[in-house]
C-alpha cells in the first residue's frame, strides 16, 4: 500500500510540474526591438504568454519557424541567430554568425536555416537542429530578400551588384550557386510567390521589379512594371518597403511603389500592370488578408500612424485605422479573422477583428516591431 | 519699453538656442528620431545596415558641414532621403555633433 501511495504522489507531483500539453498552431512572437526581447503570444485567447530576453540587437529582426511550430529562429541585426523554444519559453541556442545581418529563411525540408548578411555580404547555412555551421556563400554585396524555394533552394538579391542568386542547398555542405546578372539597379527586397514558382525583387534604383521563373531560371530575369514612375521625380522614401508572399491576393500582386504614395497592382497571369491604388503615404507593408479580398497597408515616416485597407475588387481604400503611433508591422492569423498590428511608440500590439474592424485586444509591449505567427512554418517563402 | 523688453528677451532666447543647440524637449525628440528612424537603415545601434555605420569611429574623418548637408538634402543615387522638411540646419548640425561623440544612452 505504502509504495503505491508514494508512486501516486510522485505521479501527482510530476503531473503538476510539467506544463499541460498544448499545440503550437496558435502561437507566435512579437519582436521587442528596444529591449532585445521577444513577447510570446497566442491568438486563441489573444494574450501574451511571457517575454524572453537576451536576443541582442533586434532592430530589423525577423523570424522563421520549424515545421512543427515549436521553434523560432530569430535573426538579429547584430548577426545573432537565436533558436527559441516556444513551448519551453526559453532560448535553446544562440550563435553570433556575422557582423550585420538582415534576415533569413528555412529550407523546404526544414533542416537548413540560411541567414542573409550585410557584413560580410553573403549567406551562411546552419543545421536547423544544432545551429552547427554548414557552409558559407560570399557575395561581395549586401544580401536582401532571401526566400526559400522548392528543392531546398534559397533565392536572394544583391543590393549593390544588381543580381539574383539561386543557391541549391540540397548538399548543404557544398551548395551550388546559379547567378542571374543585370536584373536592375539596387534591389532592396524580394520575395517568392506562395506557390514557390516566381521570385520577384523590388528595385530602388529604377522604377520596376525583376521577375524570375524558378521553373525556368535559365531564362534569367525579366523586368515588370517598368517605368511606373512615369518620369516624375520620386518622393523621398524614409523607410524601405518590405516584400513577401503576402503581396499575393488571388491573381493580383500588391506592391508598394518606391517614391510614390501608391500601391501598384501586378497581374500574375499577364505580368502587366492591373492598376494602382492611391494611398496615405509611402507604403511599407502591403499585406493581403487571407482569402485575398482585402489588402492592409502601413506607411513610412512621417505618415506612420495609419493603416489603410484596400478592397481588392474595387481597387480602392475603403477603411482607415489608427492603431497608435508608428505602426511598424501587421500579421494576420492564418484564416484571416484577426489582424495583429504593432505600434512602436505607443508600446502596444493591437488586435483587430477583420470583419468588423473592432479592436479586440491591446497588449503592452516594449517598442514592438515584427509580429510572426507559427503558421509561417508551413508556408513557402516565410 | 515693454516691446523693447520682449524683443531683447527674444534675441537672448534665439542667441542661447544657437549657441547651445535645440531645447531639451526637442533634443529628446531628435535623439528618438535618430535612433528609431535613421536606425531603420543605419541600425538601431547605428552600426550600419543598408546605410553605412554612424558610429563615432566611422565618422571621425568625415566633414561635419558635409554631413549636415547630407542629412538635410539627402544623397542622390543612394536611398538616403532629405530630412530638411523635419529638421532645421542647427538641428542637423547638433545631430552630427551627437553622432561624432556617440549618442547619449
Amino acid at each position: 500500500m505504502r509504495p503505491l501511495a508514494i508512486a501516486a504522489l510522485a505521479l501527482g507531483i510530476a503531473a503538476c510540474a510539467a506544463p499541460s500539453p498544448r499545440g503550437t498552431g496558435d502561437l507566435g512572437l512579437v519582436v521587442e526591438r528596444a529591449s532585445g526581447s521577444i513577447m510570446l503570444i497566442e491568438t486563441t485567447g489573444r494574450s501574451a504568454l511571457g517575454h524572453i530576453g537576451g536576443l541582442g540587437d533586434l532592430s530589423h529582426a525577423a523570424a522563421v519557424f520549424s515545421r512543427d511550430g515549436r521553434y523560432a529562429y530569430v535573426f538579429g541585426r547584430d548577426g545573432g541567430l537565436t533558436k527559441v523554444d516556444l513551448l519551453g519559453a526559453k532560448i535553446e541556442k544562440r550563435v553570433i554568425q556575422a557582423g550585420n545581418s538582415i534576415g533569413g529563411a528555412i529550407s523546404q525540408d526544414g533542416r537548413i536555416v540560411a541567414v542573409a548578411n550585410y557584413t560580410p555580404g553573403g549567406i551562411r547555412l546552419f543545421d536547423a537542429r544544432t545551429l552547427e555551421p554548414l557552409a558559407e556563400v560570399l557575395t561581395g554585396a549586401k544580401v536582401v530578400g532571401i526566400a526559400d524555394a522548392p528543392g531546398n533552394r534559397f533565392v536572394f538579391s544583391l543590393f549593390e551588384a544588381g543580381e539574383i542568386w539561386i543557391v541549391d542547398a540540397s548538399q548543404p555542405r557544398s551548395p551550388a550557386v546559379t547567378k542571374i546578372k543585370g536584373i536592375g539597379k539596387q534591389p532592396y527586397d524580394g520575395f517568392i510567390t506562395p506557390n514557390g514558382r516566381h521570385y520577384i525583387a523590388g528595385l530602388f534604383g529604377e522604377d520596376g521589379l525583376a521577375l524570375v521563373d524558378l521553373w525556368n531560371p535559365e531564362a534569367g530575369a525579366r523586368r515588370v512594371l517598368s517605368g511606373y514612375g512615369r518620369g516624375e521625380e520620386p518622393l523621398p522614401v524614409y523607410k524601405m518597403p518590405h516584400l513577401r508572399g503576402w503581396a499575393v491576393a488571388g491573381r493580383y500582386i500588391f506592391l508598394p511603389a518606391i517614391g510614390r504614395h501608391e500601391v501598384l497592382v501586378l497581374d500574375s497571369v499577364t505580368w502587366t500592370e492591373a492598376g494602382r491604388v492611391a494611398v496615405h503615404g509611402q507604403p511599407v507593408f502591403a499585406v493581403a488578408q487571407p482569402g485575398g479580398q482585402r489588402v492592409w497597408v502601413n506607411f513610412a515616416f512621417p505618415n506612420n500612424g495609419v493603416v489603410q485597407v484596400i478592397d481588392v475588387p474595387a481597387m480602392k481604400v475603403v477603411r482607415e485605422l489608427q492603431p497608435g503611433r508608428t505602426v511598424l508591422h501587421l500579421e494576420f492569423t492564418p484564416r484571416g479573422e484577426q489582424a495583429w498590428i504593432s505600434s512602436r511608440d505607443d508600446g502596444a500590439v493591437v488586435v483587430y477583428d477583420t470583419a468588423s474592424y473592432a479592436e479586440l485586444a491591446r497588449l503592452p509591449a516594449a517598442s514592438p516591431s515584427g509580429i510572426f505567427l507559427t503558421s509561417r512554418g508551413a508556408m513557402t517563402g516565410f | 519699453m515693454r516691446r523693447l523688453a520682449i524683443l531683447l528677451a527674444l534675441v537672448a532666447a534665439s542667441a542661447a538656442s544657437a549657441a547651445d543647440g535645440p531645447a531639451p524637449a526637442r533634443r529628446a525628440e531628435l535623439l528618438h528620431l535618430v535612433r528609431q528612424d535613421c536606425g531603420s537603415c543605419h541600425g538601431l545601434t547605428l552600426k550600419g545596415g543598408l546605410g553605412p555605420s554612424l558610429e563615432p569611429a566611422a565618422l571621425a574623418e568625415k566633414d561635419a558641414e558635409q554631413m549636415s548637408f547630407v542629412i538635410l538634402r539627402g544623397r542622390r543615387g543612394t536611398p538616403m532621403p532629405p530630412w530638411g522638411a523635419f529638421l532645421s540646419e542647427p538641428e542637423a548640425r547638433w545631430i552630427v555633433e551627437q553622432l561624432r561623440k556617440g549618442l547619449p544612452e
